[in-house]
């Protein structure tokens, strides 16, 4: 229902409404961060990747559980068991 | 005039404001002999040898905003009409350019936008031999509205169009596919988004020049507004055919895929201004794609699909994994979805 | 592009299918297929997309379900927002995909053709800008969508109050995921195997809305990702379930999604919006509990306020045949429904399922067109 794009945090273009420059694909968007930013300042978030869903980032990407589950599967193609 | 003059109601009304406005801002831009002889209608001394046809076309042009990266309303008016004429084999001549002026539009931002109309119609070898300029009032018209008909002639041994269309044949395109329709939503400003999207807004004479040179070319279309999706349709009804696509082999520049993955969008569905399609015999094709390969506009050209006997949908696509599917005809205005 | 690109790739989900094909070919066999349902209309339309559904071995079938907030929108909620759009000083601005949707009298879309202003945009932010740039007109949002969407709204209602943006205001028609799926599963006659949890909804709420599935109807859940590597994963690690007599709710998409979901954005909510005690659903009928009004402290930037008001009007009836209902319970696929595609287009829908483009109804009937005819 939802669609969501993956972007990466470019710049701080407000700091105090936590909005920020995002690129997703070659396309730049400024987008909020507030609903990711646990308590430290927005900038620790530049080069950061979150999923962004009508302009709001929803969850910043564990690039490490991205490489695990793309792993796991090439990693599964000899085997047939659990 | 000064520079920060702007266009009133009076320089529409045919008196002396409206005169000066064409003889000393508007004609200047297009000088040529036909159209400094100022009669009310343009005299051409065309003579065809047998076998020549000539090709007349005519397009409005509209667009927000006036200016975007890669052209403007001008050459989208001068690279509109100019390439329907080409793309029926036509080599342009003349053309007639009609402004529908919104009052307040600064002069020194029309003239801008017809210099580069003009500047694309003499690149093409054409002339603007006749026009007409209207000026209505504010909120009747969005800046600047232009109306280009273009006159060109089609050799004799050049017979293209859908009736040549054929199961087997091979379409082909000249290269990256959406750009125009991107770049124009990437500046509307509710959408607010930023990148490298710029129109391929583009004269495809050049282009077609060398492809007719090329035996196997059967037809050609520009694929405009509805974008390469449109066109496919059209091939298919005309020709009783079905379309089959790889989408794999679809060029569309990263960015364009960008904005489309961002708004739930088809780069098939985006207009492009500098693109064409063309069915080609299918023993021709791959010397055809070199050929368009050798010019800068046709240097991202790809094979893209080919007409089949009809089967159950105009279109088909094969998608990354060997699965077909339907392609719908676009249906109405390109909308963002969230969903 | 990173993070999409590497889950679409072809050599991984050729591997998938073979992993699919095996697991399935080790579930006792049985007469009817294995039916999973993706929950969400996102991956309803990923999977027409890309032609997942072909991809499966014959024994394993998606079922689509209820979860397009664009199709279960009532054709009173685009009454208002067209009324509101007609409204001297008004502008309303919507989301794309709900424009084309048609009220009773007629779309957004047409409204605006009529003179009525309606401004598409990306998100609420943008709306609110709208707003502090037209200080002399009445801005007002069309917020739908289900707990993804929802905090968005939030989020600028927040800023809206705290910079005293008065002109700024929401129709707000946000529903809850578990609702739907919780009467769905009541449904006696249910035929369903598994389900593929909504990845998106899942970043704000977490997997609680979906722990009841195993608990109380002992059917798998995982919850996936957008990409055809995602839903492939996801099928498997159903299939996988279904064949070790396990039900219990996993998590696929785990590059984003976590069991507690975003407390940020969960709290946005919970300070904006407070549970209504029923909203209307397009096929489905009223459920109680299963949207969110604006809280009393927020009341003042609802648009609803603007109308006048008028006699609540009930659930419009709708054609008795309409196989909506047994088309999300898994019991009827699209083309075998009466209406569709004859009374039933994407044009003159009939169903809630044919309204948008995420619909099952719609989906088929726009990517299926070939294969539907093939098998006659």
């Amino acid at each position: 229902m939802c669609l969501a794009v993956p972007a990466q945090v470019l710049s701080i273009s407000d700091p105090s409404r936590a909005l920020a420059l995002a690129d997703s694909g070659g396309v730049q968007r400024e987008i909020e961060l507030s609903c990711v930013i646990a308590d430290g300042p927005p900038e620790t978030l530049i080069g950061a990747w979150v999923l962004v869903h009508v302009g709001v980032a929803l969850a910043q990407i564990s690039e490490q559980e991205a490489l695990a589950s793309l792993a796991l599967w090439a990693e599964l193609d000899d085997g047939d068991g659990a | 005039m000064t520079d920060a003059k702007r266009l009133t109601l009076a320089h529409g009304s045919g008196g002396e404001p409206m005169q000066q406005l064409l003889h000393q801002h508007i004609q200047p831009l297009f000088d040529n002999a036909i159209l400094a002889r100022q009669e009310d209608q343009a005299r051409l001394n065309m003579t065809l040898a047998p076998g020549e046809r000539l090709a007349f076309t005519t397009d409005s042009f509209v667009v927000t905003p006036l200016c975007f990266p890669g052209g403007n309303i001008g050459t989208l008016a001068a690279n509109g009409t100019l390439n329907d004429l080409v793309v029926g084999g036509a080599r342009p001549h003349y053309l007639s350019c009609a402004l529908i002026i919104e009052e307040g539009l600064p002069l020194e931002t029309l003239q801008a936008l017809l210099a580069d109309l003009a500047r694309e119609v003499r690149a093409a070898g054409a002339l603007v031999v006749t026009g007409d300029t209207k000026v209505v009032p504010r909120g009747a018209a969005d800046g600047l509205f232009i109306n280009t008909s273009g006159i060109g002639v089609i050799p004799a041994a050049v017979d293209l169009g859908t009736h040549r269309l054929k199961a087997g044949c091979r379409l082909l395109v000249s290269g990256p596919v959406g750009d125009h329709g991107a770049a124009i939503l990437a500046c509307r400003r509710e959408l607010a988004l930023g990148g490298d999207l710029i129109s391929d807004c583009a004269s495809l004479w050049p282009l077609v020049k060398g492809m007719l040179e090329e035996p196997g070319l059967l037809a050609m279309r520009d694929a405009t507004r509805g974008g390469v999706n449109a066109v496919l349709h059209e091939f298919a009804a005309a020709a009783g055919l079905s379309v089959e696509l790889e989408e794999a082999a679809i060029p569309v520049r990263p960015a364009v895929r960008g904005l489309c993955e961002l708004l739930g969008l088809d780069p098939l569905q985006l207009a492009c201004e500098g693109r064409l399609l063309a069915a080609v015999e299918a023993d021709a094709a791959e010397r055809m794609l070199e050929r368009m390969h050798a010019h800068p506009l046709g240097s991202g050209a790809q094979l893209i699909g080919r007409l089949v006997p009809q089967r159950n949908s105009a279109v088909i696509v094969r998608g990354l994994y060997g699965v077909e599917r339907s392609l719908p005809a676009v249906s109405g205005e390109l909308l963002p979805r969230i969903c | 592009m990173k993070y999409v690109d590497e889950f679409r790739d072809p050599a991984l989900v050729a591997q998938l299918v073979k992993r699919i094909d095996a697991s399935a070919a080790r579930l006792p066999s049985r007469q009817q297929p294995w039916q999973l349902m993706e929950v969400c209309g996102g991956h309803t339309h990923a999977i027409f997309r890309f032609g997942l559904d072909r991809l499966l071995p014959d024994c394993v079938e998606f079922v689509h379900g209820p979860g397009c907030p664009v199709c279960v929108l009532p054709e009173t909620v685009i009454d208002q927002a067209v009324a509101l759009a007609q409204r001297p000083g008004t502008l309303l601005c919507s989301y794309g995909d709900a424009v084309r949707v048609p009220g009773t009298g007629g779309s957004l879309l047409e409204a605006r053709a009529g003179g009525a202003a309606v401004e598409v945009v990306y998100g609420p932010r943008d709306a609110l800008e709208l707003a502090r740039r037209h200080p002399d007109k009445d801005i007002v949002f069309l917020a739908i969508g289900f707990e993804t969407t929802a905090p968005a709204t939030a989020l600028a209602l927040q800023a809206a109050r705290r910079e005293g943006i008065g002109n700024f205001r929401a129709l707000c028609h946000l529903v809850l995921i578990e609702p739907p799926l919780r009467a769905l599963l009541a449904d006696p006659q249910l035929c369903l195997d598994g389900f593929i949890g909504p990845g998106h909804v899942s970043l704000v709420t977490g997997t609680r809305p979906f722990d009841f599935i195993p608990a109380q109807y002992r059917r798998p859940v995982v919850i996936s990702g957008f990409e055809p590597v995602d839903l492939l994963q996801s099928v498997w690690m159903l299939l996988r379930q279904l064949e070790q007599g396990k039900a219990c709710v996993e998590l696929q998409y785990r590059r984003v999604a976590t069991t507690s979901g975003n407390s940020a954005a969960r709290a946005a909510m919970e300070e904006v919006f407070e549970p209504a005690p029923s909203t209307e659903w397009r096929g489905l009928g009223s459920l109680p509990h299963s949207g969110l009004q604006l809280a009393p402290e927020y009341r003042a930037f609802d648009a609803a306020a603007l109308l006048e008001p008028r006699a609540a009007t009930g659930a419009e009836p709708g054609d008795p045949r309409c196989g909506c209902a047994a088309v999300l319970s898994g019991r009827m696929k699209p083309p075998h429904c009466p209406l569709f595609g004859r009374e039933c287009t994407p044009a003159t829908p009939s169903g809630p399922l044919m309204v948008s483009s995420e619909g099952a109804c719609a989906a088929w009937y726009q990517y299926r067109q070939e294969s539907a005819d093939d098998r006659r």
